[in-house]
């Protein structure tokens, strides 16, 4: 086990865990932090998606150990009172079927829309390549991506 | 307006409810205890001090904020959003004053809690809007007793009661403790459908701002007191089952291990039920402090297991049917021996289903016979969220949390496992990360409480995605041969379908295009096998739709006809002259959607920039036609536009339908397309998305478009029936843009180009 010292959503927060231990499960069974989501374990579905200094990770395979000074962004932090335009433009349009991947959707077109402001389909295929929707929400959220980018 | 009586599904609903109606229930939330203390709301209905109780569907604050409860659980498919805008509906409620829950898991106040086959909205239908009107009518009576006015003279709208004649009106909130002291009328009255001003316009998913902000509300993100975590180690191969492990000590001595023990979910002498599915019944669980830490000893766990021995286990049959029986061969299975195996089954005569004239005899005096094989491979779920479930067990009684698509088919299964009677289980119905039907096969329920027993602390089953994917429960790898016997002059004179699977066969044999054929031969077939299946979104008829429609297709070609109008003259025979009398589909409703998508889609205009395909189907009391626009650019197809059409009865919730239907399409897209998971000497070869390819962004269809027919019919189904047809008109698309039919799922077989 060892102590780190993590800043999370503009917080430091401390744990004591094994080194090894993934980003991921820090944030879920050590600090509670429930909205990052464990869907592959193998960086292959984006449900775990965070912000490591405002880039997009997949929690689920980063080590606690190399978080080291970088601050850390989960769904939980992405916005004051849950109204990042991209949380709003998720509600105008409805986009969550079951919902489990969403919050990974959401955090990854974060870091997409603070990279590429006006980003084009092509873009948005890209960048959101690495993040599953089982239900099948693809072309809803590509439309809130894209209302959220008139209004960011 | 339609009077129907309060009673459903021979359980008098209501009155149940009126028992613990009346009184004065203070104010609580049964799911407080997995929400934060702080939710983040922008707005929504203010919390009342006192609520009132009206009946098992609904409670009224005195603020006249309303509690609706879904009795169906929740797996994406937005009842919980729908099923009370149903009750508001008839309650005349103010939607913006409704809070929706999910109701607990009580069979006696609820009946059958289940999500599955397009059921949820058809067969709740009378009974939440009967639940709504009732308690609009004891409202009404509240009001009529405390203003003394006659009874017809109290009207209502959004919330608010009127005596229009003396000027008096009271929100539902002032009169509902009066109302939940009356008793349940033995009759109401139910709206007309032109008078809708809920169902039919479109709701928010009620869900959507907790989804968004990353709020629990999945049996994943629920952390139970003094909780410890559980993994399970299944047998790697289909075809074995668990030995011995083998250094069961230095495991135990791991990091934050508690214990390691092997489970049996079943006694030696226990009859499944036909939900009880599970190849590996006997499991070695890992319980520790946290997740890393089982997931570590999981990896270290090395385990002897044994070959299976072949058995034949009676099961129950569904929804009380007759029992069948299921012979369990031993051995480790291959997909090439499966291929070859269904090969030589699809060369045998099949079982006759169903025959109507005398094909044998059509067949010998046609001038031409088409004949094509079709072929699908086993499917694995892939919910987003891994199975998982939490339990506590203390003394013979046992709470259990977890995403689940019917409780009650778990509940009997689990009180014969621990003893105990079915009154001392607690089942809470949590949200679930997806379901697609595997959550119906609740085994993992079964086996956190077992665990649970054993460490006498509160656990949380996780399976890794690789345990989830390996599990088994798979859709059925199926096979299907059609013929069709032409003339001289190129009438069909005779049509044949030969469909077959491991191990269940997914032939409909009364389907279109039965009733529409003179000669016509249904027969199925089976091999068994010691993978496990399960229902897959729209059973069989996810693959029947995309074989069925592929052949019709390939015929109008051979019949010089544009597929729409062929699919349409034949609906015109089965309407006016059907032959037999157990066709299985309205031929009007059939023949609709296919005009709906002809002129939606522009389908008689000429679009040589895109390859299209036509499919349709009918299925869980509901048709869908597709056009599915496709290009290709350097041999890869990009679906441009999918044009849908849906006669699912009346919409309750329209732009959610909506979503529903392109997921569906999405669904469907994906799995023709990459869709595969198969065996190598019993073992999965495939277990995580590395390997199991699923649909992602860039693959989805650009564009998709859906249109619902305009009825006033009850509601049917809709889960499902946008899903299956898409496996045709992408197959038929694919056609027009290579030349080549595609008789093999995946049809891109894992690449992304066309070969």
């Amino acid at each position: 086990m060892s102590k780190y010292n993590l800043s999370i959503n503009g917080a430091t927060r401390s744990v004591d865990v094994d080194a090894t231990t993934p980003l991921l499960w820090v944030l879920r069974d050590h600090l509670r932090l429930i909205g990052t989501k464990y869907g592959c374990g193998m960086a292959q579905c984006g449900a775990c998606t965070v912000h490591l200094d405002g880039v997009a990770m997949r929690s689920c395979v980063l080590p606690v150990s190399q978080v080291g000074e970088q601050s850390v962004t989960t769904i939980e932090g992405l916005s004051e009172n849950n109204d990042h335009p991209l949380q709003e433009a998720w509600l105008e349009h409805d986009v969550p079927q079951c919902g489990y991947c969403q919050a990974g959707q959401i955090m990854n077109a974060a870091a997409l829309l603070s990279d590429t402001p006006n980003p084009t389909d092509e873009d948005i295929d890209a960048m959101m390549a690495g993040n599953i929707c089982r239900c099948g929400t693809y072309t809803r959220i590509k439309a809130a991506i894209k209302t959220a980018a008139t209004k960011s | 307006m339609t009077k129907v009586r309060t009673s459903y599904n021979r359980r008098s609903f209501l009155k149940s409810v009126a028992v613990t109606g009346g009184g004065l229930v203070l104010g609580f939330n049964w799911l407080s205890g997995c929400r934060p203390a702080e939710t983040k709301m922008a707005t929504g209905p203010v919390l009342p001090d006192n609520w009132y109780e009206i009946n098992a569907y609904l409670k009224i604050g005195e603020n006249g904020t309303v509690t609706i409860r879904t009795p169906n659980p929740e797996f994406g498919q937005n009842v919980k959003t729908s099923m009370p805008m149903i009750v508001a509906e008839e309650l005349d409620a103010d939607w913006e004053n409704v809070i929706s829950e999910q109701a607990p898991f009580n069979a006696d106040k609820y009946g059958f809690q289940f999500t599955g086959g397009s059921l949820g909205i058809r067969t709740r239908w009378e009974g939440l809007r009967t639940a709504g009107a009732a308690a609009r009518h004891m409202l009404r009576e509240a009001a009529a007793q405390t203003w003394s006015v006659p009874l017809a003279e109290v009207t209502t709208a959004a919330g608010i009661l009127y005596h229009k004649s003396s000027d008096r009106s009271a929100s539902y909130g002032e009169m509902a403790e009066l109302a939940g002291s009356f008793p349940v009328p033995k009759e109401v009255e139910l709206k007309a459908v032109k008078d809708f001003t809920i169902i039919g316009n479109s709701k928010k998913n009620v869900d959507a701002r907790k989804i968004v902000s990353g709020e629990p509300l999945y049996a994943m993100d629920r952390y139970e007191e003094g909780q410890l975590v559980a993994m399970v180690v299944h047998p790697p191969s289909f075809g074995q089952r668990f030995g011995s492990i083998r250094n069961l000590e230095d495991v135990k001595a791991m990091p934050g291990i508690r214990e390691v023990f092997s489970i049996k979910t079943y006694k030696d002498d226990f009859q499944k039920g036909f939900f009880d599915t599970n190849a590996f019944p006997e499991l070695v669980a890992i319980v520790g402090a946290s997740t890393w830490e089982v997931m570590n000893a999981k990896k270290a766990i090395l385990v002897d297991w044994q070959p299976l021995e072949a058995y034949t286990e009676t099961v129950g049959g569904l929804f009380g049917g007759a029992n069948t029986s299921r012979n369990v061969p031993a051995g480790m299975e291959s997909t090439e021996d499966h291929r070859a195996r269904m090969n030589e089954a699809a060369g045998r005569s099949g079982r006759v289903v169903r025959k109507d004239g005398d094909p044998q005899a059509a067949f010998a005096s046609a001038e031409r016979v088409i004949e094509r094989s079709y072929s699908a491979p086993f499917l694995a779920h892939n919910c987003m969220e891994p199975i998982n479930c939490l339990a506590r067990v203390e003394g013979d009684k046992v709470w259990i949390a977890g995403p689940m698509q019917a409780p009650g088919l778990i509940e009997p299964t689990i009180a014969a496992r621990m003893d105990i009677p079915v009154e001392n289980i607690e089942i809470e119905m949590l949200r679930m990360g997806g379901g697609f039907g595997r959550r119906g096969y609740s085994h993992y329920l079964l086996e956190a409480a077992l665990i649970a027993q054993r460490v006498k602390t509160p656990v949380k089953l996780i399976y890794t995605r690789e345990d989830d994917m390996t599990n088994g429960v798979y859709r059925p790898a199926y096979q299907a041969t059609y013929r069709a016997a032409l003339d001289g002059a190129g009438n069909l004179l005779a049509f044949h379908v030969k469909a077959g699977g491991i191990p269940e066969s997914p032939l409909y044999a009364n389907r279109f295009p039965a009733g529409a054929i003179d000669n016509y031969l249904a027969e199925d077939w089976t091999l068994d096998s010691n993978i496990t299946i399960g229902a897959f979104r729209a059973p069989r008829s996810n693959f029947m739709a995309g074989a069925e429609q592929s052949f019709l297709d390939e015929l109008a070609e051979a019949m010089g006809k544009d597929p729409i109008s062929f699919r349409l003259e034949l609906l015109q025979r089965a309407a006016t002259d059907p032959v037999g009398d157990k066709n299985d589909y309205d031929p009007a409703r059939y023949a609709g959607v296919l005009k709906l998508v002809r002129e939606k889609a522009g389908w008689d205009q000429k679009k040589p920039d895109v390859h299209r395909g036509v499919s349709a189907y009918f299925c869980h009391h509901s048709y869908a036609a597709h056009v599915l626009e496709l290009t290709v650019e350097d041999d890869k197809p990009t679906v441009q536009k999918v044009t849908c059409a849906i006669d699912c009865g009346i919409v309750v919730n329209p732009d959610a339908a909506v979503n529903m239907a392109e997921g569906g399409i999405v669904d469907g897209v994906g799995n023709a397309l990459f869709g595969e998971m198969t065996f190598t000497d019993g073992v999965p070869d495939k277990n995580n998305f590395h390997q199991y390819r699923m649909i992602r962004m860039g693959e989805a269809p650009r564009k998709i478009e859906v249109h619902f027919v305009k009825s006033d019919i009850d509601p049917t189904g809709l889960g499902e029936p946008p899903f299956p047809p898409v496996f045709g008109a992408i197959a038929n698309a694919l056609y027009k843009a290579s030349g080549k039919r595609k008789y093999k799922q995946p049809f891109l077989g894992g690449q992304d180009l066309l070969g």
